[in-house]
């Protein structure tokens, strides 16, 4: 399961409550309107589980009997594709990976597309929206740290109004976002003034391909005058919302480029709180993103480390 | 209820089509349920396998993860659209480069590999695998693979008619049921489904181990229009106990009462296809209460037994012993000890278990996967109160086995709807109910001892293994079994003691997967051999050159081996690449760095066919009034090629060309029993049975015709030619008196390998026919990240006789990538692995370059000499990656898989006693 759907509810735990088989013997409703405006005023009304890029919403249903209306925004062309506007670099909540990735962007986004490159298989990558990958809220959600180090922003309407989240205060925990009820995605968004820099972006996983990350780094850095102007890093699947590591940035700023891997050795990672689970231990998890966070930083700052799987 | 369908308009490989479908029906269902495309293939229903992939307008995409209103307008491509009047270039390729072998991931990869093509005609090796990265393949090791879609624009291939008689054996033909595994056509079990046809669904333990009371079902059944009938234990006409040695049968097909592990079966729901999609489980009236349950061997040791009369949950074990043992290690020159844990393996064919069961008259039939329809015959008969012979398995095409689909699954649950209703059944696991309910790699916990004097003779060795075998019996009592006959490995040890437990638990039911047990014993005795060769200050390649087994001496079962025996010529097959590989390691690893290079080297011996056990084929063959060759081959292809070896060697028994045969399957109801698909068996005792065959048909010609021995016969037309010097007969075949089966001329042979019992002390003959190999691994550890890269396998294989050196080839490639996985990645965890995302097994990207050596050592008893291969080639992989890993960086990994955490903590341990 890759993580690029849209769940306004979460279907697994309406399933527990056994509101599902409250649906049952009633008309289940679908609609794919053509107009956010009608869109949005539908989800004003009633619940609805929103199917864009269908990786995750047909994945969550399995096998099980589908009981929730579903609103598809595949009919919506306002939020297809990337965009540019004055201050930001817009992605429209129906963006696929692949889209990304034909999309010309500044090195700052190059974390993005390598980890745009590692969302599951190009299958997935043809199909699967960003935006999604950010409501899924999986903890190994590929596409948040490298979003993340852009100060990425979640644009969220309802037929009321419409805000603006800085990403990490989108998602509240695993599986768990901010969204409240008759809300959607509509875009994300990256600050001009966050498309700085170089980047890079470290995944480690157990096999080359399709695989979920043990724990994955993403780093972008500007340096001005042979030091770390600006340094933004963050680690994912090391705590149940991938984190940017503030303290080691705020370490990082004014020392030379060549510095970053000796502080990062002796950064203790406060931000992080990685657990045991089928993938590995937290004690290795919490190695690993050392080296990670040192190699994407390397990346970023020219270095020859080598980007993407590390498997 | 469900969605209002909408109208839906599409192209579909050229033809515009428009249906009325519910808006969010997966694409995949919409094809094969809708449209009868069923050459795209649904292996998880969640993006992880890319078996389902096709391509919409001009990108390739899972369908089973699209919806139905998404391809309104669209253009789609599936399988079925690739050939154009004649093959696709990429398909011929795919045939031409053994690139198919089950063929069930094939349609999603040529797919993929198409919509690649034709952006990128010349993609590099890197990247074919990232562009065919999302598509899991569990047969070919993907090397075949890279190579097709690499050379895509090749030479055809070599045409079967070109084939000269007597000359099939050691060529390599495309495969005979090859053709249609490339355009889509091949049906699997999931693949055909009679209209009519009911749907099951099977109620299933949530459980580790409770007990149950299942509430009103009439009352259910009322409750729920377009369900037909629940079934329970209570509905089995026959015995409600089956299992694949008759002795040990010990499972339900529904459970009574008490359910064992979490996923056994307890109750059937049937009713119409709309009906039971619609339902949800958790609606059942069934109330549970658990039982107390123990996971491990350890902990089921003292619980009280899940069978009666298995005390200590003990299901059997097997022993091996000769010389004094004890006394060798007491006196040797040096001793090693270790202790190493295995885990559970999932077989992970892409293939779910399918098919569906149907009354034709008063006989059962059952269409399904399956590697072992006669046994499956057997068992359901049994199950359902029904004599064998009127229970019909007609056997669909396997999407891989392993070893798994040896045992019945759904085949008794269909069978029992069938029966009561007098409507066609049909059932599909979804790739949850398969991982959950059917068989897995025994989990081993292993110690051992072994000794050697000062020249490096190994002089002793004890070892002692539990292994899980599950709830239930299986295949268990055959790993305890196999285990200490095989732990040696391929070596003299002329003081031995080996001892294997199956022991029963609540976790998932051990059976068998290639190899019963022996890859984990490898393991285990491959990794000490490497600290002993240390130890004495031997290379390790010689130190095993030294050991082995050669023709004139004994096994550990004092069975004399006379001749045959090729472990020496396979290691010594690897001198040029070890040195050189060592040569290259110790250059890089003297410069210090986060990477590390090791290079390992591991053996196998395997004994093919059952162990002590008589395991009969026999093969039919009749020549029609029109002049085909019709080949009753009943030993079941699950992509292994059996459809092909075993004609071929036929063919050349019976010195007609290959491309006179036509081949009839598995089918219970006109194919006699060549025995299950397992044991590394079909080529050399099926084959033996064809070899048989076709000289005995080859003799009743030549008497007819009266002639010697050295005349050839051909067939032109409707007649038979017979010649010898200048006698030239010409036998119109239409003139002839024809036999029940309607042929002119026929002919069948059976044959079963002569073995001996094995004694209190596991001294016997228990296989007429051993195989051997020897693997060489060159990888590259990360120390910081305990990352395993593996970067070249050179693999020495003796065959006996290559009958298809590209099948064979297949072959080894595919179980190098399943000890790839065993060795690095694959853990199934149940309750928590139950998808094909978090169990991972190898991708295109995880199996490096695979040098193949075919070592041809001749065994007097195999057809043609021909010993078996299919699961010699996964045993040595692992502990020749393990022992590379420590070669790199001295860790030794006690369980597998190595996954980066473990190898990182062994790094580290190393470092810690420095």
């Amino acid at each position: 399961m890759y993580t690029n759907e849209f769940r306004a509810h979460t279907n697994d735990k309406r399933r527990r409550d056994g509101e599902r088989a409250g649906k049952r013997g009633m008309a289940i409703r679908y609609a794919k309107p053509t107009d956010l405006e009608e869109a949005l005023r539908l989800l004003g009304e009633a619940r609805w589980t929103i199917l864009a890029g269908g990786t995750d919403f047909y994945p969550a249903l399995g096998s099980a009997p589908l009981r929730d209306d579903v609103l598809d925004i595949n009919g919506l062309a306002a939020l297809k594709g990337v965009s540019e506007t004055e201050n930001h670099i817009v992605i429209g909540a129906r963006a696929t990976w692949t889209e990304l990735l034909r999309h010309p962007l500044p090195p700052a986004f190059d974390a993005l597309k390598l980890a745009a490159r590692e969302v599951g298989s190009i299958q997935i990558q043809n199909s699967g929206t960003v935006a999604g990958n950010l409501c899924n809220a999986s903890p190994a959600a590929d596409g948040v740290p490298p979003l993340l180090i852009l100060d990425a922003e979640v644009e969220i309407r309802s037929a009321r109004e419409k805000r603006i989240l800085p990403l990490k205060d989108f998602i509240l925990g695993n599986r768990k976002t901010a969204l409240g009820p008759g809300e959607m995605v509509t875009a994300v968004r990256i600050p001009r003034q966050a498309a700085s820099g170089t980047s890079g972006f470290v995944k480690l996983g157990a096999r080359r391909y399709l695989v979920i990350s043990i724990a994955m780094a993403a780093a972008r850095v500007v340096v001005a005058e042979g030091k770390v102007a600006e340094a933004a890093i963050s680690v994912g699947s090391c705590s149940a919302v991938a984190q940017r590591l503030v303290g080691l940035e705020e370490r990082l700023k004014g020392e030379p480029p060549q510095a970053c891997s000796g502080i990062v050795a002796t950064y203790n990672f406060p931000e992080l709180s990685p657990i045991d689970d089928v993938r590995g231990t937290a004690s290795y998890r919490l190695q690993a993103a050392r080296e990670i966070v040192a190699r994407a930083s390397l990346q970023a700052t020219g270095g020859d480390a080598e980007g993407g799987l590390a498997a | 209820m469900s969605l209002a369908t909408i109208p839906l308009c599409f192209e579909i490989n050229g033809t515009t089509v428009a249906i009325d479908v519910s808006p969010v029906e997966r694409l995949s269902a919409v094809l094969r349920d809708e449209l009868g495309l069923t050459g795209t293939k649904v292996g998880c229903d969640a993006g992880d396998c890319g078996a389902c992939s096709v391509i919409v307008d001009d990108e390739v995409v899972c369908a089973c993860l699209m919806s139905a209103a998404s391809v309104e307008g669209a253009s789609v491509r599936t399988v079925e659209g690739l050939a154009n009047g004649s093959l696709s270039a990429l398909q011929q390729s795919f045939l031409r480069h053994g690139a198919a072998q089950c063929g069930i991931c094939t349609p999603g990869l040529l797919v993929t590999a198409t919509a690649l093509l034709e952006k990128n005609p010349a993609p590099s090796e890197a990247e074919v695998q990232d562009a065919l990265g999302g598509v899991l393949c569990r047969c070919t090791g993907y090397r075949k693979i890279v190579r097709a879609v690499t050379n895509a624009n090749g030479p055809t291939a070599l045409d079967t008619a070109l084939i000269p008689s007597r000359a099939a054996v050691g060529a390599s033909p495309i495969r005979l049921d090859g053709e249609r595994k490339v355009t889509g056509a091949e049906i699997f079990g999931a693949d055909e489904r009679p209209k009519d046809a009911l749907s099951v669904l099977v109620v299933r333990s949530p459980h580790w181990h409770a007990a149950f009371e299942i509430g009103d079902t009439e009352a259910f059944v009322r409750a729920h229009p377009g369900v037909l009938a629940v079934f329970t234990a209570a509905d089995i006409p026959g015995r409600n106990r089956f299992g694949v040695i008759p002795p040990f049968a010990d499972q339900p097909a529904l459970a009574e009462h008490r359910a064992r592990f979490r996923g056994e079966a307890v109750a059937l729901i049937a009713g119409e296809r709309a009906a039971i999609e619609d339902l949800d489980p958790a609606d059942f009236p069934i109330v549970w209460k658990e039982l107390p349950h123990a996971l491990s061997p350890d902990e089921a040791k003292i619980l009280p037994p899940l069978h009666e009369g298995r005390n200590g949950n003990l299901l059997t074990q097997g022993y091996v012993e000769c010389g004094d043992p004890e006394a060798a290690l007491a006196n040797a020159h040096a001793t090693v000890s270790g202790a190493v844990e295995t885990s559970y393996v999932e077989h992970a064919y892409i293939e779910p278990e399918a098919g569906f069961a149907a009354m034709e008259g008063d006989t059962l039939i059952i269409k399904a996967c399956t590697q072992a329809p006669y046994m499956d015959r057997d068992d359901t008969a049994a199950v359902l109160g029904l004599p064998p012979e009127k229970v019909r398995i007609v056997p669909l095409a396997t999407g891989g086995g392993f070893g798994s689909k040896l045992d019945i699954s759904l085949q008794p649950l269909i069978g029992l709807v069938a029966l009561k209703t007098g409507r066609p059944a049909a059932l599909v696991y979804t790739r949850g109910d398969s991982m959950r309910s059917t068989t897995k790699r025994h989990p081993a916990a292993m110690k051992a001892t072994i000794s050697a004097d000062a020249e490096g003779r190994i002089t002793g060795m004890v070892f002692e293994g539990d292994f899980n075998t599950g709830a239930y019996a299986s295949w268990g009592p055959t790993v305890a079994n196999r285990v200490p006959v095989h732990a040696s490995g391929p070596y003299v040890t002329l003081n031995y003691r080996a001892v294997g437990r199956a022991i029963h638990t609540n976790g998932p039911i051990s059976g068998a997967f290639r190899g019963f047990g022996v890859p984990q014993a490898t393991i285990m005795q491959e990794t000490l051999y490497d600290r002993l060769a240390e130890k004495l200050g031997l290379d390790r390649l010689e130190f095993r050159i030294l050991n082995a087994l050669t023709n004139g001496q004994k096994t550990t079962c004092g069975q004399l081996l006379t001749s045959g025996v090729g472990i020496r010529q396979c290691l010594e097959e690897l001198r040029p690449q070890w040195r050189r590989a060592l040569d290259t390691a110790a250059r890089l690893n003297a410069t210090a760095g986060k990477t590390r290079r090791g290079v390992g080297v591991a053996s196998c011996w395997y004994g093919c066919g059952n162990t002590s056990l008589p395991n009969p084929s026999t093969i039919r063959l009749g020549i029609t009034p029109s002049g085909r060759v019709v080949l009753h081959q009943g030993a079941v292809d699950i992509g292994q090629g059996s459809n092909t070896v075993v004609t071929q060697i036929c063919a050349d028994a019976l010195g007609l060309p290959l491309s006179t045969f036509t081949l009839l399957g598995g089918d219970t109801g006109i194919t006699p029993d060549a025995g299950k698909t397992s044991a590394s068996r079909q080529t050399f005792v099926s084959g033996k049975a064809a070899e048989l065959a076709g000289r005995q048909l080859r003799e009743k010609i030549l008497r007819f015709a009266n002639v010697s021995e050295a005349a050839e016969i051909a067939i032109e037309g409707q007649h038979l030619l017979v010649s010898e010097g200048e006698v030239r007969r010409s036998i119109a075949l239409s003139s002839l008196p024809l036999d029940a089966d309607g042929y002119a001329f026929a002919a069948e042979a059976t044959y079963d390998p002569p073995t001996e019992a094995l004694d209190e002390k596991g001294q016997g003959k228990p296989y007429a026919v051993y195989g051997y190999g020897a693997q060489l691994v060159e990888l590259e550890v990360d120390v910081t990240l305990g990352t395993v890269k593996l970067l070249k396998f050179t693999a020495a294989h003796d065959v006996g006789r290559a009958v298809n050196p590209l099948l064979a080839e297949g072959q080894i490639e595919g179980g190098i990538a399943q000890g790839i996985g065993l060795a690095l990645m694959e853990e199934y965890i149940p309750g928590h692995t139950e998808n094909l995302h978090d169990y991972l097994i190898p991708t295109i990207g995880d199996v490096p370059e695979i040098e193949t050596i075919l070592v041809e050592v001749p065994d007097p008893e195999g057809p043609f000499g021909v010993k078996g291969l299919g699961e010699h080639v996964l045993i040595p992989t692992a502990p020749a990656i393990l022992n590379a890993i420590r070669h790199a960086t001295g860790a030794e990994i006690t369980k597998v898989p190595a996954t980066p955490a473990r190898v990182l903590e062994a790094i580290q341990a190393v470092e810690k006693a420095l």
